[in-house]
């Protein structure tokens, strides 16, 4: 088995504008794809979402805040699965609700240090 | 109740409050003295009854002849007298008597502290379980072997090296400091999760031991509750857990002792009170911000004790089981899982994420997949029906699964 980070992007701009019901109805979803990963028993660490305000450092002591709000796919969180290919990995990712908002998963293999 | 049947009776309850108060003050290292004492007061018992007719209080009887036989013990014992009476946990009287307080509240702390010393850490669980039984609930060898369905000398050999290893491991009969309590409480919880699972689930045909088990557990658990350093939201969480289960042992079983699905439950057979006592235990559970697997096992129990099917039931139910399999994956909470998301969201959607499961050496499994495919696929419903009767084990299953065949062939 091979360890995978999938990373999720969107645009942040869309998640102000939903209703409380409408998150409610994300939120199982999200737990419903997730389960049906753990249940396969190929999650890791569901991960955490990230907080839409960041900070750049770079060579010479310059910091710059991110970005984020310009762009169209901010990283919006992560989660850690284990599959035995990359094509499996990518299988998993499939159902994630973040598809069916304009959002898009990014796969890629942890390699161990 | 005449003596052939009182002595069980009072070995199951007495056995292992004079055990736990003498092991408390020889120290775990002698442990084997200390069932010695008490077994002797107990052929004493069955000697002296059998002959003279009952004392009027047999509890009371058998402390008094444990008490005197320690004493005798360690009066005339050279190993005692040069070993133990040095190290004895509480100090002697210049008269040398020696001080053994069976009170209700010394038998209660020292059962306490017994649980501690059986479930270390450095004790494999199975081992534990076993020692639960012997010593905490005062399960015969024979009783022991039936519900690990093992033979005697199996357990017996188990329960030896596990008392050496307590010996060896010089594990103090008391409560761990308060830093360490939670940790230490993590191992007690598994071994009573494990105690009551092995009477709720095991394969064992013999039902009133099975009982036995799973209240033997609940007994524990409340010992635990009742006490203010263990008293914990997880403790709370799992004797919740334990209550909601144990209100359906009634409806388990029909008259003839075949088990009963859930399903086909007569739900008037409920024991309501067990189903206050789990929600008391639940609420009490909610204080603290600690989300255990055993309080989202109990959640889910607690939605079992609410017969009707209803949308909310199971999508609550899905959510729980997800939140589950996040803490910690089991092929039973997968399979649950899947049957929760066939109520929620209909067969076809179980069927896929069951396929994905990679159960497939498990009867369970097939048996899941012969109930999903059922209306939508006989012929696959009979094929995966059928792997799973060659895949189960006891007898009762493959009852319920032949049951289930002809349901479908019908």
């Amino acid at each position: 088995m091979k360890e995978f980070l999938l990373l999720f992007r969107s645009d942040p701009k869309i998640v102000p504008a939903r209703s409380p019901e409408e998150m409610e109805k994300m939120m199982k979803k999200w737990m419903d794809w997730i389960g049906g990963i753990a249940a396969q028993n190929k999650l890791t660490d569901r991960g955490n979402r990230l907080g839409q305000e960041g900070k750049v450092l770079k060579a010479g002591n310059v910091i710059t805040d991110g970005p984020y709000m310009e762009i169209k796919e901010a990283i919006g969180g992560y989660t850690l699965i284990k599959a035995g290919s990359f094509e499996e990995a990518t299988e998993l990712s499939k159902g994630c609700p973040i598809l069916s908002v304009g959002g898009s998963v990014e796969v890629r293999e942890i390699i161990a240090m | 109740m005449p003596a052939h049947e009182l002595i069980p009776h009072l070995f199951r309850t007495e056995y292992q409050k004079i055990t736990a108060v003498l092991c408390r003050l020889f120290g775990i290292e002698h442990i084997e003295i200390a069932e010695d004492i008490t077994s002797d007061a107990f052929l004493q018992a069955a000697e002296t009854w059998g002959l003279h007719g009952m004392p009027e209080n047999p509890a009371a009887w058998l402390y008094t002849v444990a008490k005197n036989k320690a004493r005798n013990y360690f009066r005339h014992d050279a190993v005692f007298k040069e070993k133990i009476a040095k190290q004895l946990q509480h100090s002697l009287p210049e008269a040398g008597e020696i001080e053994i307080d069976l009170s209700p509240a010394n038998i209660r702390d020292s059962q306490l502290q017994m649980i501690f010393a059986v479930c270390h850490p450095s004790i494999a669980a199975e081992a534990q379980i076993g020692l639960a039984l012997r010593i905490l609930c005062g399960f015969g060898l024979d009783e022991i072997a039936s519900a690990f369905l093992a033979n005697k000398e199996t357990i017996n050999k188990r329960l030896t090296r596990a008392r050496e290893k307590l010996r060896s491991a010089n594990i103090p009969v008391a409560l761990p400091d308060k830093e360490a309590i939670h940790s230490r409480l993590k191992t007690v919880l598994t071994t009573l999760y494990l105690l009551f699972n092995e009477g709720y689930c095991s394969q064992g045909q013999d039902m009133i031991l099975r009982k036995d088990l799973c209240l033997e557990a609940m007994r524990l658990a409340l010992l635990l509750v009742e006490n203010k350093l263990t008293n914990t939201p997880e403790v709370n969480a799992l004797l919740s857990l334990m209550c909601f289960h144990a209100s359906r042992f009634e409806a388990r079983i029909d008259t003839n002792g075949n088990a009963v699905l859930y399903d086909d439950q007569d739900s008037s057979l409920w024991n309501k009170e067990l189903i206050d006592k789990g929600k008391f235990f639940l609420k009490q559970a909610s204080e603290g911000d600690i989300i255990s697997k055993y309080h989202i096992e109990a959640c889910i129990a607690y939605w079992h004790t609410q017969k009707n099917d209803s949308r909310k039931k199971w999508e609550s139910i899905l959510q729980l089981y997800n939140q589950l399999l996040l803490i910690e994956y089991s092929p039973i909470a997968a399979l649950n899982r899947t049957y929760a998301l066939s109520k929620a969201d209909g067969k076809e959607a179980a069927i896929a994420a069951a396929e994905k499961l990679n159960l497939g050496s498990l009867h369970l499994y097939h048996s899941l997949l012969g109930n999903l495919y059922t209306g939508i696929d006989q012929g696959k419903a009979i094929h995966h029906l059928q792997k799973a009767l060659t895949l189960a084990k006891s007898a009762a299953d493959k009852k319920t699964i032949i049951k289930q065949i002809d349901a479908c062939e019908a």
